[in-house]
Order: structure tokens, then sequence, then C-alpha cells
């Protein structure tokens, strides 16, 4: 019989982890915490920087794993590692005895109503740029009425030790600037600000967009972060920043405001990492072997990671971790007997 | 009035809400150079007016987006148009071409 | 505004607030604003709802003044505090509650720094013991006394005369809630509602009928801010800063303002009144200004009480347009009695 894998979240990592295994010959099983398969690809509408369909993207992903074995609605309970087996405990009852575990358990978005001065969930026109890429999928929004003027706020629970988050989400800066072009594109008369500490573009076509984003969106950049939110008496958000370069505080006076939420660790790590006996980061993320040559290697023989359970990672760095993650275990396995 | 020995300050802070929405418009118009600028001070850094005057470039075009006009003429009026700026510029910004009508668009005021 | 994000907001900054048995303290600057205030608050407390309310002769000044005008070290305020906490012990009494805002914020300070430094307390138990041979117990509960109003705030509401509603329109009174800075800005879970969107002041308001304003410089300091008061040549900082938070408070036309913290009244009452003669510049209705209240003259007010025996004539901007919205009969010979 083929030796068979357990894959600890359906996300884009863990899709595409178990569509390589079964190419590689092995059985892989997929445990999704949530009703569907997709992660937080399912809520994307365009990615960056290309803009191409998030759902076209998903469907790809979703192709091979058609015949995969899914447990949906499901988390592992109980984990025990005989030798080289591991005999997995699942929420619906099923137990499996697998000879690998890949955790591709992903990642949560920051809960934007921890920054009380924001006031995500207080005032009206406060939204999330989870919400704005719901709202360019479904182009429908209450909040979201003409807007001549909205401002996005960069690292919103990201590089906050107030927040108890201190790491970079990697993905916001780059969001920010597509969500900007993209709401520019819908209303052009709209005058669009980005409050930002740093803008990290390090990906490839990231500088372009940026540049696109200033030279022919006419977005314009802060480099301050907005201190405190307020409505004003016709309901528009009244916003306080200081703009770093100037030196002076700075107000303005917006119809809609973005905030980018950051990639934090999920509340469930905790549980999983004492589950498979492995460690977490500082940071709540799950700890790999090495984090330069091992990285998608747990410290216990059989654990392997893919995907944002290790830290914020862009789409295309956690579909190829995924393809290494699925190699590493081929090379685990082959050893085996 | 009464003079109490103290007064109201006035405030410092940046209002985006009262910029002058129509000169950036035309400033865009006539150079969209205007618009690329990163704030990497490099045209500051290099500029040969700048050892001995105010001239900052980069500050400039961020008083400009902050709405502070006079400030702005104020650090631009030394410019000898050299050129050095254009040379470093990482963004390839028309330096003397923008400083030109800033200038011309500003000063009019 | 979306009403229910405040609530839950509100929920997870919830406080312990004993019913009752309380060692109170004054304010040392209170005294001197708002005398009234203070009297009114033990008459309603100790007299109307009949709790135990303690006070001595022998409490002093908090140090707060001099600590943040930079006149004395920690080290001595601590010292001066721990007097405080030890008059409470030797009367008996475990809950400890200030009447002034900065107070509560000295000994929140205080008992914080010795929670993270016990060296320190052991070192002014030391100090203390040498000065004046006094022992003490640290309070089981600390509360500021719009806690304590916050907590009756349904009884009041209960025995109220008067409510916080226009008689005429019927319409709920407009509210500004300024907060002072020392209660929760310093330490969020220490004030009732945190320090975003703080609620002690709003849930009294709420439940004696008036509707609270949330407006844009509403989490601006009054102006106070010692230093720049005190200094003559800040003065104008002060000044800048109130006048700040009266421009963005005007375009939603409140009908009074309530406060809890002894500068802020005093701040935003009396700079009114010099905008006026600087500026020529009001903010109420009829070129008037904004009557401003301490909780206490509120409570007092929604219980009946008269307005001159709560001291309203002490204040600088007339409290007369909103005794008059309150439909609240007074005598007008009565406001110069002695």
């Amino acid at each position: 019989m083929n030796k068979q894998v357990l894959v600890i979240g359906g996300g884009p990592a863990g899709l595409e982890a178990a569509g390589q295994l079964e190419n590689l010959g092995y059985k892989a099983y997929i445990v999704e915490k949530s009703d569907k398969l997709g992660g937080h690809l399912l809520k994307w509408d365009r990615l960056f920087p290309e803009s191409i369909s998030a759902a076209e993207t998903l469907q790809k992903l979703l192709e091979p794993v058609g015949h995969i074995t899914t447990f949906l609605d499901c988390t592992v309970v109980s984990v025990s590692k005989t030798g080289e087996h591991f005999s997995v405990q699942l929420s619906n009852d099923a137990t499996l005895n697998v000879s690998a575990i890949i955790v591709s358990a992903g990642f949560s978005l920051f809960p934007a109503e921890k920054k009380e001065e924001y006031g995500y969930n207080i005032y009206n026109r406060v939204i999330t740029s989870a919400d704005l890429e719901d709202f360019f999928k479904t182009g429908s929004d209450s909040r979201i009425q003409n807007p001549k003027s909205v401002g996005f706020v960069h690292c919103v629970g990201s590089r906050d030790e107030k927040a108890c988050n201190r790491q970079c989400s990697k993905v916001c800066c780059i969001t920010a600037v597509k969500q900007a072009c993209e709401i520019k594109e819908q209303y052009p008369d709209a005058d669009i600000y980005c409050f930002y500490m740093d803008l990290r573009m390090y990906g490839r076509g990231y500088e372009d967009l940026y540049l696109e984003a200033q030279s022919k969106y006419g977005i314009r950049f802060i480099r301050g972060r907005v201190s405190e939110v307020a409505e004003d008496e016709t309901g528009k958000l009244v916003i306080k920043a200081e703009d770093t370069l100037s030196s002076k505080p700075l107000k303005i006076t917006l119809d809609l405001l973005v905030l980018m939420v950051g990639m934090i660790k999920n509340a469930d790590n905790e549980n999983l990492s004492s589950l498979l006996n492995t460690r977490l980061g500082d940071d709540g993320f799950f700890q790999s072997a090495s984090p330069i040559l091992r990285s998608t290697e747990g410290e216990i023989a059989g654990i392997f990671f893919a995907g944002a359970s290790t830290g914020p990672k862009t789409l295309p760095e956690s579909i190829n971790e995924a393809k290494a993650s699925a190699l590493a275990i081929h090379g685990y396995l082959s050893k085996q007997k | 009035m009464i003079d109490f020995g103290y007064s109201l300050t006035s405030s410092s802070r940046i209002s985006l809400d009262n910029i002058n929405q129509k000169k950036l418009k035309k400033i865009t118009a006539v150079e969209p150079d205007f618009l690329k600028c990163m704030a990497c001070g490099s045209c500051a850094a290099s500029c040969s007016a700048g050892n001995f005057t105010k001239v900052n470039l980069r500050m400039v075009i961020l008083l400009l987006n902050r709405g502070m006009e006079k400030e702005a003429i104020a650090l631009i009026e030394g410019c000898m148009l050299c050129g050095k700026c254009t040379l470093v510029c990482p963004r390839g910004i028309n330096t003397r071409n923008l400083i030109i009508n800033i200038l011309k668009i500003y000063k009019e005021v | 505004m979306i009403f229910n994000g405040k609530q839950r907001i509100w929920s997870e900054y919830q406080k312990e607030i004993p019913d009752d048995h309380y060692f109170y303290v004054r304010s040392c600057i209170r005294q001197n604003f708002f005398p009234a205030s203070e009297k009114t608050f033990l008459d309603i407390v100790q007299n109307r709802l009949g709790l135990d309310f303690f006070e001595t002769e022998h409490h002093t000044t908090c140090g707060g003044i001099a600590y943040h005008s930079d006149s004395i070290p920690q080290e001595t305020l601590m010292t001066i505090v721990a007097r405080q906490f030890a008059l409470m012990t030797d009367a008996g009494y475990k809950n400890y509650v200030a009447s002034c805002i900065t107070s509560f914020g000295i000994y929140t300070e205080t008992l914080e720094t010795w929670r993270h430094y016990p060296e320190l307390e052991t070192k002014v138990r030391e100090s203390l013991w040498k000065a004046t041979k006094r022992e003490f117990n640290k309070p089981e509960y600390l509360a500021h006394a719009s806690d304590v109003i916050y907590k009756l705030r349904d009884r009041i509401a209960t025995a109220s005369v008067n409510r916080l509603v226009n008689k005429k329109t019927g319409e709920p009174l407009k509210v500004v809630e300024h907060i002072g800075c020392h209660y929760s800005k310093m330490f969020p879970s220490k004030g009732v509602g945190g320090a975003e969107y703080p609620y002690v002041l709003t849930g009294m308001i709420e439940a004696w009928g008036g509707e609270i304003i949330d407006y844009p410089e509403r989490r601006h300091c009054c102006g106070f801010g010692f230093r720049q008061y005190l200094v003559k040549a800040n003065r104008g900082y002060s000044l800048s800063n109130t006048h700040k938070k009266f421009e963005s408070m005007k375009p939603f036309k409140p009908d009074m303002i309530i406060t809890n913290c002894p500068g802020c009244p005093y701040f935003l009452d009396r700079w009114q009144y010099v905008i006026s003669e600087m500026e020529g510049k009001t903010y109420g209705e009829n070129s008037q200004g904004i009557p401003v209240f301490t909780y206490e003259e509120v409570a007092g007010l929604v219980l009946g009480y008269d307005p001159w025996d709560l001291g309203l004539q002490i204040h600088q901007t007339g409290v007369e347009p909103l005794l008059d919205k309150m439909g609240i009969i007074y005598n007008k010979a009565d406001k110069y009695k002695l």
C-alpha cells in the first residue's frame, strides 16, 4: 500500500502539497477546519502584482485534488507517534495512520477592532483590506458610497508590539498599492492616500506597481502612521497622523479609510503544536528545524511545514514552499523501508 | 479685545483638506514626473546650491503635496538649474522642467 | 457611528467597583475651583443613598501637582501616597476613592510601580516609618469618585427630579463628555470603558436622559497640561488646546459639557471667557458659552438640588441657558447670596 501523508489545512499551501504528494505516488489526506477548501484565497478578487484572478488561481489549485480524501469542518484531536508512524485521531472520529504530516495551517487576519483608536466597527466608513477585497469581488458594501477621498493605513496589527505582533506581514504594502490603484480605477475622481512606515516593495513587479500607483494613478504616499480616527458632524472621517518627512502633525478628512490588516498566528497554533510535539516561535508561528537549509522540516522526524504556518508569506512563496515540502517528504519517506 | 499677556498659538498642523488641488493638477499636467518622487533625497544630497542655501527639491515636492506653497518656493528660488539632481534621480525625474514649472505655477501667487 | 461596536469595547473594560464602605479623599484644587462638588458627592452617597463614606481631616494633597510640574521626585510622591494609605488603614477601610483624577492616576501609578518594583515599596515603607512612624496596607480596591457615581447612576436616575432633556422640545440634551487624561490614558484597564471610548461619564448621561456627542477632538487634553498653564510663557499653548477642542465640538451644537477631572471643567469653563474676550468668539447658542459641569453637579441637578447650593455661581461661563433648557426653576437673586 502507498505511504500516507496527512495535510493539516486546505489552503493554497495544503492543496499544492497534497497535489504534489499524489504525483509522487503517496496517498494524501486533507483536514480542513472550515467548510471549504481554499483558505484566504477564497476571499481574494485579483492577486498582486499582475491582477491575476484569484478564483481562476484557486480553480487550478483545486483541479489535481479532486480525488483526494478531504475532511471538511474537521480538526486534529490527538496524535501519537510509534516508531515512524503517526496515529491521528480526527474530530469526526476517523483515525488515520500516516507516515508524515504537513502543517499548512496558515495564518489569521489581525482583528482590526483591537486597534481601538482606528474605530473599526465603530465608525461607519472604516473598513479593512479584507472588506475592500470582498467589495471588489462582490461589488457591494454599504460602507463604500462613491468615495471622493480614500486613505489606506499600512501595518495595522503588524510591526506593532502593542498589538503583540512584531512581525512584518509582508503582503500588506503591495496589497495596499494594488487596492489603491483598483479603487482609483472604480472612482477616478477620488483622492487616494497611503499612510506607511516603510514601503516594502521587495517582489518582482512590486516596484513597478508602486511607480504606476504614483505616476499613472496619482496615489499620494505619506510617511507616517495614523494615530487616531474620529467622525465629524457629517459622518466623514477625520484622520490624524504625523507626516514624518516634514516633521509636522497632519490632519485630513476622508470618505473611506481602509485598514491593511496584518497576518498573525492562528489562535489554535498552540494546541496543534502541543499535539504534534513541535515548537512555536515567539511570534506564535511554527518553528522549523532550520530557517535556512531546512525551513520546511520540523524538529521531529516526519513533521513538515508549508506556507504561512511558519510566518507571513506571499501566495507564490507558499506554493513554492508546498512543492519543497512535498519533495522533502519524498526524500524522508524514500529512506524508510 | 483684552490682552492677557498670552495668546492663541496658530496650529503648525498640516491640513490636507485645504490644499490647492488645482495647482497640483496643473503641475502634474505639465510635468507628470512630479508624481514619481519617492523622497529618497538624492537630489538634495547632490545639490550644488544646497551646500550654501536652503535649496532642497525633495522638500519642495513634499511641501507642495502638503499645501505649504510659500515654504516650498523659498526652498527652490536659489536653484541654478545645474542639473545634477537630474543625473542622480533614481526615478529619472525631469527635475529641470519640474523646477521651472513649479516656479511658473506657484510664484504667480 | 456603530453603537454596538462601542458597547463591545465597553464590555471589555469593566472594573470592579465596590458598593459601599469607602475611604474618601478630597482634591486639593477642586475645593477652590468647584468647592460644592465634593460636598454634593458626600451628601448624595451619605445622606441620599445612606452609604458609608469616611473622610479624615488628616488627609493632604497627593503631591500630584508638584510631581507633574517636576517639583518633587517620584520617591517623595510615593511616600506622600503611602501616608494617605496609612490613614485609610488606621480608619479600618479597604476601599479607597479619590475625588481627583490626577490623584487617581497617581495612586494607580504608585501601585503599579510597586507591583513591578517591590523594592521601591519596601523603601517607601521604610521612609514613611522613619518620617511618621506609620505603617499601611495597600487598598483592596481603588476607585475614582466618578466610578462610584457611575455605579450608582441608575439609583440616581430612579430618584431623579430633572432629566437631561430639553423640556420644551422633549429632545435629549446633547452632551460633550470630557474625561481627565489621568483617568485611563495611562492605564486603560483601570477606567470604565478604557482609554479610547471611556464609558464612565457616557453611562451617567445615558442613564439620566442625555445624548453623547463624539466629536473629532474628543480625546484631546482640556488644555491644562500642568506646565503649559503654570508657566505664563507657555499659557498660550494651554489656551490653544482648549480652543482646538471648542472649534471641533461647535458644529455638533452641544448643550453642555460634563467632566470628571479637577482641571478640565476649570479650563473648559474659564478659557471660554478668555477666548471670547481675546477673539470675540463664543461657542454656545445666542453668543453665550457652553456650560461646563462636574459630574457631581450634574448628578445634583438631576436629583433636584438648588443650582446655587451646587455652587454653579462659581462658574465663569453662565449655566442659566442649560438650567432653562432642563426646565429647572431657580431664583436669580440667590445666585449672589453668601
